[in-house]
């Protein structure tokens, strides 16, 4: 057998152990274990390209290419390593961007290196591809990551006539691309990549806070289909199944995100959702209603005398740090006899599964956890529904109010359970901006201040009771 | 060249048809490792800097390698960590809060 044959062999392996991989993600038992075949897959493609001959020759500057990787894992398995868990969504989002920026510059290294041969129009335009997809990934992706680490606004920014100008923008790279078929131009490959930054960053600037994770797994999917350009380019069986595999399964994944939200997903790219804030935040409706509020004592004895608990954790519940105080919580009220259930939004946190993710690291027992529907039967016969550091998921005016921007989205009905306690910063709105009629209902009472300052308390008052 | 190219084109609609068929079975509580072991997967463009680096005959081609080679192992090794570490959240637990609850009733 050849040396070549041989590698293509090896990466025959490595593609399907992708795809293994993939598919142990199905289930919580095997996921871990399919990730660790993929990274195996990758070591072993890894390793087996040490030995491939380009241009007939074994590979240059195999130092440089260690030298590289040193560096590469130098930073990132520290970082991966101890970055915060709720800070996973920015740190999924610059791990995306980077790959979309090694993908540009696989193509534009190509084009540069293949110029000289007068390369087939196809080609060509597997390397613009490549260079416009990974290059809008690259720079959306760290617009995504500047929104989620609040290094800039998390509102959608507008400016009029931005939708026209984004067009312009891609009226302009598509006859910059034909320009580039004809003339081979490495100036315009320049200008090219230039623009497909600005227009990754224009693509982005409209989307608020609320919709970046559709937006970076959308951007995830750019950078697969980038890396599958490149594989068209460089020849390589490996890179276009990979690349395909990610594409595809990330549109995928994008288009039931949306849906979660009841939303399309050209209404969660283009309607800059979230720019119009119509709360008043001030606590008084304008019938003159206002909230009832609690101090946490309150809540401890109306809990204890439950017989069914709902807990609709929210992205703020991470955000104070209180998912281990609320784990405690629910075991103390399990010890008391008193069933306890967890209702997870599609889309609560700031990724699908997020909260998943944060209770697991809280030592949640997993089958605890209720998704959306089994969560809304359950909630017809709990006696207290908890509500800690939710809001827009559980905000009733997506049923009922058809001028609601979020009316549509499915939402966990808090309102169906004998009593709402909802455990509360201060009246400041949601991620959506949007008032929520759940605060004005009778049966709610808010508990205002820090959800794990709140939390200690109602444990204490349970545990004494 | 053209057989060539039907080739790859066939990989890529055999793929995009495996992506789907694999993704549409994932439960919602593992979309965030998915999202995160995908973007690993895509990481796979190493391969493809590699190649480019190992072939770089000017100054601007090494240095616009090594930039996709530093990237891309960032991408695989960030990508491969980070899932692991959310996944390892994932493991079977003593389910001692339904214990406790069982104890009770009794």
């Amino acid at each position: 057998m050849s040396r070549e044959t041989l590698i293509d062999l090896l990466y025959l392996f490595s593609a399907t152990t992708f795809i293994l991989a993939l598919k142990g993600l199905g289930s919580p038992k095997r996921a871990r274990m399919g990730n660790g075949i993929a990274a195996v897959g990758m070591l072993v493609a890894v390793v087996a390209t040490f030995f491939k001959f380009v241009d007939g020759h074994a590979l240059h500057h195999v130092w440089l290419i260690l030298l590289a990787m040193f560096i590469g894992v130098i930073i990132a398995v520290p970082t991966a390593r101890f970055v915060k868990m709720t800070a996973m969504p920015q740190l999924v989002a610059i791990f995306n961007g980077v790959g979309g920026g090694a993908a540009s510059l696989v193509s534009i290294t190509e084009f540069v290196h293949i110029k000289a041969t007068h390369p087939a129009t196809y080609v060509t335009l597997e390397v613009l591809l490549g260079v416009l997809i990974g290059t809008v990934s690259f720079a959306g992706s760290a617009i995504a990551f500047a929104k989620l680490q609040e290094l800039m606004t998390g509102r959608p920014v507008t400016y009029p006539g931005q939708q026209i100008l984004n067009g312009v923008f891609g009226v302009v790279a598509l006859a910059l691309i034909i320009t580039i078929l004809v003339t081979n131009s490495t100036a315009l490959l320049w200008i090219l990549l230039a623009l497909a930054f600005i227009l990754g960053i224009a693509f982005v600037l409209p989307i608020g806070g609320a919709d970046v994770p559709v937006l970076i797994s959308l951007l995830n999917a750019f950078t697969g289909l980038a890396v599958a350009a490149s594989g068209f380019t460089l020849g390589s069986n490996l890179l276009i199944v990979a690349g395909t595999l990610v594409g595809a399964s990330g549109i995928l994944l994008t288009r039931m995100m949306s849906k979660a939200m009841g939303r399309s997903l050209s209404n969660v790219l283009f309607s800059a959702f979230g720019s119009n804030i119509t709360a008043t935040g001030d606590g008084v409706r304008e019938d003159g209603r206002t909230v009832r509020s609690g101090s946490p004592e309150d809540a401890g004895v109306l809990m204890n005398f439950a017989t069914r608990v709902v807990i609709i954790p929210g992205y703020g519940l991470a955000v104070a740090q209180a998912q281990h105080v609320l784990r405690e919580l629910a075991e103390e009220l399990e010890a008391k006899g008193i069933e306890v259930f967890f209702a997870i939004h599609p889309v609560a946190g700031r990724m699908p599964g997020h909260m998943n993710v944060l209770l697991a690291e809280a030592n949640v027992p997993y089958e605890q956890l209720l998704e959306l529907d089994e969560a809304n039967s359950e909630l017809q016969t709990a006696d207290v529904a908890l509500v800690v550091g939710a809001n827009d998921t559980v905000n009733p005016a997506a049923k009922d109010d058809k001028n609601s921007p979020i009316y549509g989205m499915p939402i966990i009905s808090a309102d169906l359970a004998e009593n709402v306690l909802f455990l509360k910063r201060s009246m400041r709105p949601g991620f959506a901006g949007i008032e929520n009629e759940l605060l004005y209902n009778p049966k709610t009472m808010l508990i205002f201040g820090d959800a794990k300052d709140t939390l200690t308390k109602i444990l204490a008052t349970v545990k004494n009771s | 060249m053209g057989n060539v190219l039907l080739q790859y084109a066939t990989v890529l609609m055999l793929t995009i048809f495996v992506g789907i068929e694999i993704i549409a079975k994932v439960p919602s509580i593992l979309h965030t490792p998915l999202m995160s072991g995908s973007n690993a997967i895509h990481g796979v463009i190493l391969v493809g800097s590699m190649l480019i680096l190992g072939a770089a005959n000017t100054n601007l081609e090494e240095v616009l390698g090594f930039l996709a080679v530093l990237l891309a192992t960032l991408n695989v090794v960030g990508g491969f960590v980070v899932t692991d570490r959310m996944l390892e959240m994932f493991k079977a637990k003593p389910k001692t809060a339904v214990k406790k609850t069982e104890e009770v009733a009794q």
